[in-house]
């Protein structure tokens, strides 16, 4: 068992999911309510970290990271190292392909909710901040939970973005993901194993959850139909 | 015309993607209906009047405050207009209980006397010991109390009621309906219904406004457009069914009444002067001005405007059975009316039979002819 990657694995995810759900509450709202004609390729801008190969998204963000490019010239000159293989720079490239798992849930969550509770709610007099508080995020919880539970999930399970991005610097870049290749490109089947192992029971409660919340959701709102 | 300083008034101008040609007014303690079929724009001319719409031109004044002036770029957002709204669906927050969908709507009220307040709207609207309830565990019309008591909480200076009575049943409608009526007599602002329901806008409102297409046809008392429907076009929306052509023959202004050439009959109308001797015009008659000619014995009012023709239509609906009585074969000249089962009965009224009908006089409204 590596802890090292470990911890970074759970690391790079929790900090990732705090600062997409914000991301995803913001940009899920907003493609839920606003209709305008450019929605189709902001959605797909959004998505597609789910259909481009991991390798290809890693080379990008590398291109986009690495010191030759603007980014990554600024970032250098403002904190005096790069941005490419270091842990910044790995939770900068998860935060971006983790985009669609935090906005689509929300989105749909938003979009479950009624357009005339928003409009109630405007004519209770609160405005869009409290509506949001007080109306709709309580009544998309379950897209919250969802978007946070799947881009934990996602994080630590992603490999082919983290090792064009991050390398595999022990300690710095190499997450729990990165170890599992290295234990069995050493023949250390036991250890990939283990590790393996836990990310598959974690990746089970974490969907479970979502699961089981969403079916209690509806069971509830079907008793109370 | 300057706009009054308390009531409401509003103006709308926009080609598309709803058009909209309305001006309105609604008094103080005044309830304006808003009819039409569906499409008509009464919904869009709701939403505008509470910020969830914002059309091409627009200008609403509301106790005062000037709500939206799209000339002068004045666009005062929902939440920052006292607007009290009843959803057609109540849209109530279902994660809220009564109590506190309630309370949603007093932000303005300090927070110490919020729950007091929202407890006497829920005892005001018949809710008491409901107020801990969701709105999944009300019945439609404890749902529809709740929208109004959230909507009165906003202390509006409007109140506009969404087609409010027709997600709930027929029984519950009607308590609603007095519930309505003895609601807004404590009520000192403008309140504008929206339904497609005739009988609804006559029973609850001052005055009602017709729309067609997002156009204001008419605005009058209910009893005015009902009986005196200024086009043909008004008098469909309105549910008339006799409504026919005919040529003005004269006026008579001694016994104020207009002399009309309807195929060969000649008929006496309600005096119409403005329309000149010879004009092509409509004319309608309400069903409760015609009057069936009994066999065995002379009936009230036989000699005015009596007109004969056969039955072609004789459909006992309960307690009432609805005739058609066609004056001249092949065209169109059914007259629609409905006379008691027992009396249908009595006079043998049944298709192909021969009847005989007056048509009152002072029932007999003309309106220009639909082709000039």
């Amino acid at each position: 068992m590596d802890g090292a990657a470990l911890l970074l694995s759970l690391q790079l995810a929790l900090l990732t999911v705090v600062i997409l759900v914000p991301v995803g509450i913001v940009a899920g709202r907003w493609l839920a309510t606003r209709d305008f004609m450019a929605r189709p390729l902001v959605e797909a801008i959004f998505a597609l970290p789910l259909v481009l190969p991991p390798t290809v998204l890693g080379y990008y963000l590398l291109v986009a990271m690495g010191a030759a490019s603007p980014v990554g010239r600024w970032y250098e000159a403002a904190t005096g190292h790069p941005l490419v293989f270091t842990f910044d720079g790995l939770l900068l490239a998860s935060v971006i392909f983790n985009l669609p798992f935090a906005i689509q849930p929300l989105q749909r969550a938003f979009e479950a909710i009624p357009e005339d509770l928003r409009h109630a709610a405007s004519c209770c007099g609160l405005t869009s901040w409290q509506s949001l508080w007080r109306i709709e995020l309580p009544l998309a919880w379950t897209g919250l939970l969802s978007a946070a539970v799947l881009t934990f999930a996602h994080t630590l399970g992603e490999f082919g973005v983290v090792l064009m991005v991050g390398g595999s610097i022990p300690g710095e870049t190499k997450t729990v993901a990165i170890a599992i290749y290295d234990r069995v490109q050493g023949f250390d089947m036991a250890g990939a194993g283990l590790m393996s192992a836990l990310l598959l029971a974690l990746s089970i409660v974490a969907i479970t959850v979502t699961y089981w919340t969403s079916a209690r959701q509806r069971r509830k709102h079907a008793s109370a139909d | 015309m300057p706009p009054p300083t308390d009531g409401l008034h509003v103006e709308l101008r926009q080609e598309r993607p709803i058009p909209l040609a309305v001006t309105l007014d609604c008094k103080t303690g005044e309830v304006l209906a808003l009819v039409g079929p569906s499409g008509s724009g009464k919904s869009t001319i709701l939403r505008t009047i509470a910020g969830i719409y914002t059309p091409q031109q627009g200008l609403i004044d509301a106790g005062g405050e000037t709500w939206l002036d799209t000339a002068a770029g004045v666009r005062r957002p929902a939440h920052e207009r006292s607007v009290g709204f009843v959803f057609q669906h109540y849209a109530l927050f279902p994660h809220l209980s009564a109590l506190d969908n309630v309370m949603q709507a007093m932000g303005h009220v300090p927070p110490d006397e919020r729950r007091e307040r929202a407890l006497r709207l829920i005892e005001r609207t018949n809710l008491a010991g409901l107020e801990a309830r969701r709105p999944a565990r009300l019945s439609g019309g404890q749902q529809q109390r709740v929208a109004v008591a959230r909507a009165l909480a906003r202390d509006p200076k409007v109140l506009l009621l969404d087609e409010p009575f027709s997600a709930v049943d027929q029984v519950t409608r009607d308590k609603l309906y007095e519930e309505l009526a003895a609601l807004r007599r404590d009520l000192r602002i403008p309140i504008i219904l929206v339904t497609h329901a005739l009988d609804e806008a006559s029973m609850l409102a001052d005055r009602m406004c017709i729309l067609h297409r997002g156009s204001t046809l008419q605005a009058d008392t209910p009893l005015a457009v009902a009986t005196r429907p200024v086009s043909p076009l008004v008098a469909r929306l309105v549910g008339l069914k006799n409504i026919f052509e005919a040529e003005v023959a004269g006026h008579d202004a001694h016994r104020k009444v207009t002399h009309i050439r309807w195929f060969d009959a000649a008929l006496e109308a309600r005096h119409a002067p403005q329309f000149r001797t010879g004009a092509r015009v409509a004319w309608s008659i309400p069903a409760a001005h015609i009057i069936l000619h009994r066999r065995d014995r002379p009936s009230r009012g036989e000699r005015e405007n009596p007109v004969a023709g056969e039955i072609v239509r004789c459909l006992p609906m309960g307690e009432m059975t609805a005739v058609a009585l066609r004056v001249v074969h092949g065209e169109k000249t059914d007259i629609f009316f409905s006379v008691p089962t027992h009396v249908a009965e009595r006079n043998g009224l049944a298709v192909g039979e021969t009847a005989r009908v007056s048509l009152l006089a002072e029932g007999i409204h003309l309106m220009p002819a639909t082709h000039p």
